[in-house]
């Protein structure tokens, strides 16, 4: 889907993406996800289940995250979007990139940029207090336990099954518990 | 996915009327149902009209209850303070369904209108009465485990899949829409879907271009609201039954085509039974067509166990 096909309605819109505007003509059918691998050359993000399942697509869009493969391109016009690469880079590793290396937190590591992209929309979520289903009292202030930190990356498939090891990269970066 | 064209809509009732001049038009909110549809060619709308900018994602306080407006995601919904303190039924039931990426994303018109998870509805190498009107049902005779149990038809036996719709059941929420005439209508939440009778591709009451535009809580209900809901995964899976409970009412999930009232249950209570009694009766009619009749017992247990919770 990189060029529309002739006959394909095509649309022109503007993303900020890690910090720097990009403008496309895409054919309106591109997800959001196509247009960052396969027009914006970005291939940290990736490609698994293409149905919203896997969590490997995960991007952040205006500060929250979302699977990137359940949403057209054009729905995002004007939004500021980051991906693994604007969380950082081998040269100067963000603490939960570094926390991922230091936990050995991935075998295959296909899963791994959306699990950190996830992992820091996780952080903001919980600065913001927002409550889990593993969060007991909805009243309460949120406290990030083991518990809840799995609950909140359920949206987040491994299939190498490195989740003790994620859970303890994020935790490095979240602090204790208590 | 197949071609369509696509229009930004600038005003709720401008989406209304574009979509009734447009048959075959679908609004687009958060897309995470829509899309993954339009994936798989199961739905094919000519003509796409984007919602997602229009300002309807406001929660407000309206007449002793809340207005949440059509917009705002499951997310948001769940965050608000108010929801946590006065319905926490329904934080509960938001925080219960998809995954954080999809309730970042995901609307509460959109959540309304999701449409069943039925597999057969899904392999469109399978006949299906509410992708093809007519063609019969696979799931009848199939793999039923996710299938009705209640409310069913020779046409269709799938489910709804909302947790949401379940706790504002049990909440008497109104859908508050407007219609391409510009005009608009509150329509009672237990009124906004409908069983699968002879024609399952009905799926609610809305008019063709009807857009919701929000939801009424009406003042939370005296007593204990809770949500419990079973699946197969302790997280991020849709649910084999559920219920919430919301003062004296009471709401089931994935047991019909619809979010189910139990008002049977209700009566019972209010006349005096026991929980597991009420339960029974709830469920005098049920069917499981084989693959769903464990889903008679789980849900009898539910029930019983969420009344018990409550204090019955």
């Amino acid at each position: 889907m990189a060029t529309p096909p002739a006959g394909a309605p095509s649309v022109s819109i503007r993303l900020t993406v890690n910090g720097t505007s990009r403008a496309l003509d895409l054919d309106v059918r591109t997800t959001l996800l196509d247009a960052l691998r396969e027009r914006l050359n970005l291939k940290g993000a990736k490609k698994g289940c293409d149905h919203g399942q896997c969590g490997a697509c995960t991007v952040l869009v205006n500060g929250l995250r979302i699977n990137a493969c359940l949403s057209l391109a054009v729905m995002h016009d004007g939004d500021e979007v980051t991906t693994i690469e604007g969380i950082g880079l081998p040269d100067n590793l963000a603490p939960l990139q570094r926390a991922f290396l230091d936990r050995d937190a991935f075998q295959c590591g296909y899963c791994t940029p959306g699990q950190i992209c996830s992992a820091a929309g996780l952080l903001d979520e919980a600065v913001r207090g927002w409550p889990s289903a593993a969060t007991g009292d909805l009243t309460a202030p949120v406290t990030l336990t083991d518990a809840e930190i799995r609950e909140r990356m359920s949206g987040n498939i491994c299939r190498c099954s490195a989740y003790p090891q994620i859970l303890d990269a994020i935790r490095d970066v979240a602090g204790p518990a208590s | 996915m197949r071609p369509f064209s696509y229009t930004r809509a600038s005003s709720a009732a401008e989406a209304a009327r574009a979509a009734a001049e447009q048959p075959g038009a679908r609004f687009l909110a958060g897309g995470t149902n829509l899309l993954d549809l339009m994936k798989l060619e199961i739905e094919h709308p000519a003509h796409v009209i984007d919602i997602g900018r229009l300002p309807l994602g406001d929660i407000a306080p309206a007449e002793g209850g809340l207005r949440i407006g059509a917009m705002a995601t499951a997310s948001e919904v769940a965050a608000d303070a108010r929801v946590r303190r006065d319905y926490p039924v329904l934080a509960q039931a938001l925080l219960a369904s998809g995954s954080p990426q999809l309730r970042n994303k995901a609307t509460t018109g959109g959540n309304l209108i999701q449409r069943t998870r039925c597999p057969y509805f899904y392999d469109t190498a399978k006949p299906c009465n509410k992708r093809e009107p007519g063609a019969g049902c696979a799931a009848l005779g199939g793999l039923g485990r996710m299938s009705a149990i209640l409310g069913w038809s020779e046409a269709c036996i799938a489910t709804h899949p909302s947790d949401m719709a379940v706790a504002l059941s049990a909440l008497d929420a109104v859908v508050e829409t407007v219609t391409p005439d510009g005009g608009a209508r509150a329509i009672p939440i237990d009124e906004l879907h409908r069983l699968p009778g002879e024609h399952p591709e009905h799926e609610t009451n809305l008019r063709p271009g009807e857009l919701i535009t929000a939801v009424i809580l009406p003042p939370p209900p005296k007593g204990r609201q809770g949500y419990r809901k079973v699946r197969d995964r302790a997280a991020y899976a849709g649910g084999l039954a559920s219920v919430a409970v919301a003062g004296d009412a009471l709401a089931l999930g994935c047991v019909a085509l619809k979010p189910w009232r139990a008002r049977r249950a209700e009566a019972a209570l209010k006349a005096g039974a026991p929980p597991l009694a009420a339960a029974d009766v709830e469920l005098a009619d049920a069917k499981g067509h084989g693959g769903a009749d464990f889903k008679i017992h789980l849900t009898r247990r539910l029930i019983t166990a969420a009344l018990l919770e409550r204090g019955a």
